[in-house]
């Protein structure tokens, strides 16, 4: 192995060890609370999950949350990207997500037509 | 990738063995169960620090970090922190003087005030997968030494950053590498010293359970710069676990053509070999390190001729600690200067310290050097436990001095510890409170040394057998006035005329202890009193006649029938004469109605 392997090694090794760095430019906040898993919220999370994966987004992190008291609205998704305003999603489904993993994440557009709330 | 959790499982020794296996199969379980498998990836790590806590889990990305979890907790966490994203707060690590708990690791002041460097991949990376080193940096300075340093810039650069052996002598180590750099001949040797020995110390440990590449790199390293094809990790039996990750980060290695023939193809050819030790604590002296990877006998030898002239099988050897050849790489890649700037001119970088005794968060801490002994034991250590005063800090362990409580403002450095009559040491850091007697604690370490001397030379072997005598005799309450006088005189000739540095080191714990707690060895000689209460000797036990209620338990414990008395009649008797001060009668005592006196039975 030549030194170049070495650093391509690293390359891809560090993608694995993503998580523990704790530098991330987007934080994917799912609601994971009862009536959030009742509505689909893990198949949401899944979507999220298997979108930026597919994507080779390594800046985002995915994490969850429990009950913000919006039973109505659930599956609810919050977007924070770095410098931003945090962006909530309402009624989310896995293709919404989808969505909004291409045109907010990627793209930097939130997509307004999920949009519930928007905080400073 | 799927995956949204790390959730780091601290499988350090003592992790381990307060059976962190056992949580990460539950673990493994409950994620299975709740089809988490995708999604969440368990690691195990070396040593995260806060031993006593364990086993301590940290979950990435949120930095949760939770202490003492159980197998049954894992049921718990699955569910509510990995499914549900609610952190399990009765599991969280509540720092004391923030009386709110901590969510995040960085908040908790254990860690907020350490600076990690050596141990920078413990506890983070899982030490048995080559790649997460290589995703840390790992490699990448060997690789930037071999095609871009010549050896003699590279000794010069460890030369500039004055990076000196943490072993605890505080050598400086670019001198160590020119010398044996200077010598001809084909054949040198490359040595790690882990033979760790000091009672109540694990730095070496958790850096070789947790990080063996670094050492690894480190020693690959010195070896290019001081022409050496061959090196030996000398590491004791007690170690299972480190001895088991480094030698599978050395097969690693070398299936990656990181060690062994053609390293990263540029024709530089290095392997690495563990020798294990049997424990003797002599061992971890160079020479008789030396006799041992060779088969002989562990004994010193006298110097010179020095290790780097000749050392094993008589090739120039260079030899470091395992904590020292940890710093290698990060010299390397972040430069001398920046390695200068970090703690004191004199003694720059970083120091990993075990701490233990009396202290509340005993662990596996790194910290600037220059840091006082006060920020190392209260700010980071938690302070004292019960409400209780601290009395002295030992550093150093059998070879080093007690630090009195007046001086806590001391910095950590070679030099200020030193002058206190201490060491640095290799790191360990006992506390002790106002229950531990000072006499005892110099007659524990002196009786570790005594046990442990080679017996090849005459001051150390019959010296401290002289020794330990005075000291037993004074415990027992049959102490002479002039006994502390001679206790300085043997001291002093076993330090000046030992063979090798365990005999000049034995007499440490008295001298320190004779100057910063005279009046202490006074009372047990002159007034027969232990104040500490560890004596048994010096002490009595007494029954409190107003608080006794007659209970009948102190009576039903005590192993010789010292106490007298009948149920319901207090107050119950205890006969000193007959008393042999086990204790057990106080324990039992519902109503603190036994009381311990310090002194003698008339």
């Amino acid at each position: 192995m030549k030194l170049e392997e070495l650093r391509k090694i690293r390359e891809r090794a560090s993608k694995e060890l993503s998580l523990r760095k704790g530098d991330a430019r987007v934080k994917v906040v799912v609601g994971m609370g009862t009536s959030g898993i009742a509505a689909g919220a893990r198949d949401v999370m899944a979507a999220f999950l298997d979108e930026i994966g597919m994507r080779g987004l390594t800046d985002v992190v995915v994490t969850q949350t429990g009950e913000r008291g919006l039973a109505s609205s659930e599956p609810v998704v919050e977007v924070h990207v770095e410098g931003e305003n945090a962006v909530t999603y309402g009624q989310m489904t896995a293709d919404k997500a989808r969505r909004v993993v291409a045109e907010h994440l990627v793209n930097g557009n939130p997509v307004s037509d999920y949009v519930i709330e928007v905080r400073g | 990738m799927n995956r949204r959790l790390d959730v780091l499982v601290c499988s350090g020794a003592a992790c381990v063995s307060s059976h962190s296996a056992e949580v990460k199969a539950a673990l493994e379980r409950e994620i299975a169960r709740r089809d988490l498998g995708d999604e969440v990836r368990l690691v195990e790590t070396g040593c995260m620090g806060p031993c006593e806590l364990g086993p301590v889990l940290l979950v990435y990305p949120d930095g949760a970090f939770y202490i003492r979890v159980t197998p049954e907790d894992a049921v718990d966490i699955v569910e509510e922190h990995f499914l549900k994203g609610r952190p399990v707060q009765r599991l969280l690590w509540e720092a004391p003087e923030a009386r709110k708990i901590a969510e995040e690791k960085k908040l908790v002041p254990f860690f907020e005030k350490q600076q990690k460097i050596v141990l920078s991949n413990c506890g983070e990376i899982d030490p048995e997968n080559i790649e997460e080193y290589i995703a840390t940096g790992g490699y990448e300075a060997l690789g930037l030494a071999l095609t871009e340093h010549t050896p003699d810039a590279l000794i010069e650069t460890i030369v500039e950053s004055k990076l000196r052996g943490r072993g605890g002598a505080g050598f400086p180590t670019g001198l160590k590498w020119r010398f044996v750099a200077g010598e001809s001949g084909q054949t040198k040797y490359v040595v790690c010293n882990a033979d760790e020995g000091d009672p109540g110390a694990f730095m070496d440990r958790s850096l070789l359970e947790g990080d063996p590449h670094a050492i690894i790199e480190g020693m690959e390293i010195a070896a290019y710069a001081i022409g050496a094809t061959r090196g030996y990790v000398y590491v004791r039996a007690e170690y299972p676990l480190a001895i088991r990750r480094l030698k599978t980060a050395l097969d690693q290695a070398r299936g990656h053509g990181l060690l062994g023939k053609d390293i990263l193809e540029t024709g530089f050819s290095f392997d690495i070999e563990v020798r294990i030790g049997a424990g003797a604590f002599v061992c971890g002296e160079e020479t008789a390190l030396i006799a041992s990877i060779e088969g002989e006998r562990g004994v010193p030898r006298s110097r010179p001729p020095y290790p780097s002239t000749s050392g094993v099988f008589d090739a120039p050897t260079l030899i470091n600690n395992a904590e020292t050849w940890g710093n290698i790489r990060h010299i390397v890649l972040h430069g001398a200067e920046w390695f200068a700037s970090i703690g004191t001119p004199e003694s720059p970088g970083t120091k990993v310290f075990a701490l233990s005794g009396k202290v509340v968060n005993t662990g596996l801490v790194e910290v600037p050097m220059g840091t006082t002994l006060r920020e190392l034991i209260f700010d980071i250590g938690g302070g004292i436990p019960d409400g209780k005063a601290l009395k002295a800090v030992q550093t150093g362990g059998p070879s080093g001095g007690c630090i009195p409580a007046e001086h806590l403002d001391t910095p950590i450095d070679y030099e200020s510890l030193k002058r206190l009559g201490a060491i640095m040491g290799s790191g360990g850091v006992i506390v002790m409170d106002e229950d531990n007697c000072m006499v005892n604690i110099a007659k524990y370490f002196l009786e570790f040394t005594c046990d442990e001397s080679c017996g090849k030379c005459v001051p150390c072997r019959a010296g401290t057998r002289q020794m330990l005598d005075i000291l037993e005799r004074i415990t027992q309450g049959n102490g002479r006035l002039d006994d502390i006088e001679q206790l300085r005189t043997l001291g002093t000739t076993i330090v000046s005329t030992s063979l090798c540095g365990l005999g000049q080191s034995a007499p440490n714990p008295v001298l320190s202890t004779l100057e910063h707690f005279n009046e202490e060895y006074l009372a047990h000689i002159t007034d027969k009193r232990c104040d500490a209460h560890v004596c048994t000797a010096l002490i009595r036990y007494a029954i409190d006649v107003d608080a006794c209620k007659a209970c009948d338990k102190c009576r039903t414990v005590c192993p010789v029938s010292a106490i007298r008395g009948t149920p319901g009649q207090p107050p119950y008797v205890l006969d000193e004469d007959v008393c042999v001060r086990c204790g057990r009668c106080a324990e039992v005592c519902p109503f603190g109605a036994i009381r311990i006196e310090s002194g003698r039975t008339n």
